[in-house]
């Protein structure tokens, strides 16, 4: 019977693991910009962590319901881990990008029992204070950090020793990129799985969740740890494409700005904080070249708009349009699975 | 034969408040037992005891063997019981499938086998769980309890707010789990009327203490007892379950 049970989670896995035209367009367009748009690859460097960041973001605020004002302590750990490493003649990239996944994800796994009680306001309070002690720790270390200077004399070598990073930024937003994609698909496999749903279900009744078996607390560390890790590897990713970093990269406007980015492309569906970081750092270029001084009332005055009329209402007539348009090509819509609203 | 469950001496509440006190229940595997009562007289509360949501004062509580009394209700569900809760509590952002999906156990109940039992599930199966009905729900939280594949089923108050044609369709499904499947189980209801003719045994609780214990169909028998006890007069026969 267990194999009963094997089988249907292997079905489901499959079915729900398949990729929609929408997503493949996505990636395809993403690798088509490494060749599109060789001015961008700098910005757009810039975007790919900072989606891969919000992605993490999702991880825990989106599928499990944790919600954090703090998240930048793990990008930061990552970047002052690729840093220091880099600094101290370990200059490969991979090696430095393990390196602060596994620092950021030590600091994830004993956090996390920190944010396992209490309300949501106290989880806001929690993990902002984790930031704000490792910013402190950072600033006052400056034997280690470089402390307000920053850390400087970065050198990386070339990725799989055969890479070098150019100042065009083109081998870094390849490197960004490839790196966001396969962590991408580890979570995207990960959301799917009974373990992704039990992380939903939590997140709709931590309760009754438990009550019908699930291991509420263990998930939540697990999933809180991971997100860390990714969080790391962002940071490590910005650490060694800019070759600096500096205590910024644990300030509480780093934790602000992805919390944005994410409610701007929308929680639950992991494309949300790609989406929102493209929109994001646009909105940015656009608004701050046209006028560099209020830039950020105009982004503020966007956001407040996408809270009040709501995403999904923004988003609905995309996604009819998009259905009109995939309705004519298809045989019938009969035939077209229903989909969850927050599914691509 | 040894019991499944056994409840000695068992007070629980919450927070200050004591809502159940010196409960002894006795249930043998295969065992269905009713637990009747007026509002507020602790039926709820009593399965919220036996899954571990509630504040525990005094007792122990046995299932199989093992003792569950300080377990955290997760354990509970994994050493073997399933709990249908009154709210049903389905997971709004997962579809009908991922609700069984997301905690389905090995055993004999898997997903193909509740979607036999509630065919309805199977024709709803990508919904998600805030687009079902009423009863679309309760059916929803009855097989999310049984792919857990429990010892012992925990049912609170199934049929409250459905049409009488759903009951119906329930009642069936709930006679094919505990007379034909044999599972054990326990259901909370209001309406003795309701669950007697499913149920081996009834219990009456008032102000959380047990008041009386028979068979079911001694209780069915017993006019006196259910108007006393129920205010439930012998006009009405108990309600027939259809099986399928």
């Amino acid at each position: 019977m267990s194999t009963n049970i094997a089988d249907h989670v292997r079905a489901t896995l499959v079915r729900r693991g398949r990729w929609g035209i929408g997503e493949i367009l996505f990636w395809l367009i993403a690798a088509a910009t490494l060749y599109f748009l060789p001015e961008r690859h700098l910005i757009l460097n810039e975007i790919v962590i900072i989606g891969l960041f919000a992605l993490s973001l999702d991880l825990i605020l989106g599928y499990a319901g944790i919600v954090s004002l703090g998240h930048a302590a793990f990008f930061g750990l990552g970047a002052y881990t690729a840093g220091i490493l880099a600094r101290d003649g370990i200059a490969d990239p991979l090696l430095g990008l393990g390196a602060a996944a596994i620092a950021a994800a030590l600091l994830g796994f004993v956090t996390s029992f920190l944010v396992l009680r209490g309300s949501d306001l106290t989880k806001l309070m929690v993990t902002l204070g984790v930031a704000l002690v490792l910013g402190e720790i950072a600033n006052q270390a400056s034997w280690l950090t470089g402390g307000a200077d920053g850390l400087q004399g970065i050198a990386m070598g070339p990725i799989l020793g055969l890479f070098e990073f150019d100042i065009f930024g083109t081998t870094a937003y390849g490197y960004s990129l490839t790196v966001t994609f396969l962590l991408f698909i580890l979570a995207r496999r990960i959301v799917v799985s009974p373990y992704g749903l039990s992380l939903r279900s939590i997140r709709d009744n931590p309760l009754k969740a438990r009550a019908v078996g699930i291991p509420v607390n263990r998930r939540l560390v697990a999933v809180y740890t991971l997100a860390a890790a990714y969080a790391g590897i962002a940071g490590a990713l910005l650490a060694q494409t800019t070759q600096f970093v500096s205590l910024d990269v644990l300030a509480f406007h780093r934790s602000a700005d992805v919390m944005l980015v994410l409610v701007i492309g929308g929680v639950g569906y992991l494309y949300g904080g790609l989406i929102g970081a493209i929109v994001f750092k646009v909105l940015q270029d656009v608004i701050s070249a046209w006028t560099p001084q209020y830039w950020q009332f105009w982004i503020g005055l966007i956001l407040v708009i996408i809270v009040l009329a709501g995403r999904e209402r923004l988003t609905e007539r995309v996604r009819v349009l998009w259905k009109g348009v995939a309705g004519r090509t298809a045989k019938s819509p009969e035939t077209l699975p229903k989909t969850s609203a927050r599914e691509v | 034969m040894s019991d499944l469950l056994t409840l000695q001496k068992v007070s629980a509440g919450y927070g200050d408040a004591v809502v159940i006190s010196n409960i002894d229940l006795h249930l043998k595997p295969g065992e269905s037992l009713a637990v009747l009562g007026r509002n507020g007289t602790g039926k709820t509360t009593l399965l919220n005891t036996i899954i571990g949501v509630t504040r525990h004062r005094g007792g122990s509580i046995m299932l199989d063997g093992q003792n569950l009394t300080a377990m955290r209700s997760d354990k509970r569900a994994h050493a073997g019981i399933g709990w249908v809760p009154q709210e049903r509590n389905i997971f709004k952002s997962l579809t009908v499938e991922e609700n069984l999906t997301a905690v389905s156990r090995p055993g004999p109940w898997n997903v193909n086998r509740v979607y036999d039992m509630f065919p309805r599930l199977k024709e709803r199966r990508t919904n998600m769980g805030n687009q079902l009905s009423g009863g679309e729900q309760q059916m929803l939280a009855v097989a999310r309890a049984l792919v857990l594949n429990p010892k012992l089923l925990l049912l609170d108050e199934p049929t409250e707010g459905l049409a009488p044609i759903i009951i119906e369709e329930l009642l069936a499904a709930l006679t094919r789990i505990i007379r034909r499947e044999g599972m054990s189980a326990i259901v909370v209801e209001q309406h003795a009327q309701k669950i007697l003719g499913v149920t081996d045994n009834a219990l009456i609780l008032d102000r959380g203490t047990i008041v009386h214990a028979s068979s079911s169909r001694a209780l069915i028998d017993d006019p006196a007892a259910l108007e006393q006890h129920l205010g439930v007069t012998a006009k009405k026969k108990p309600m027939r379950a259809v099986s399928h």
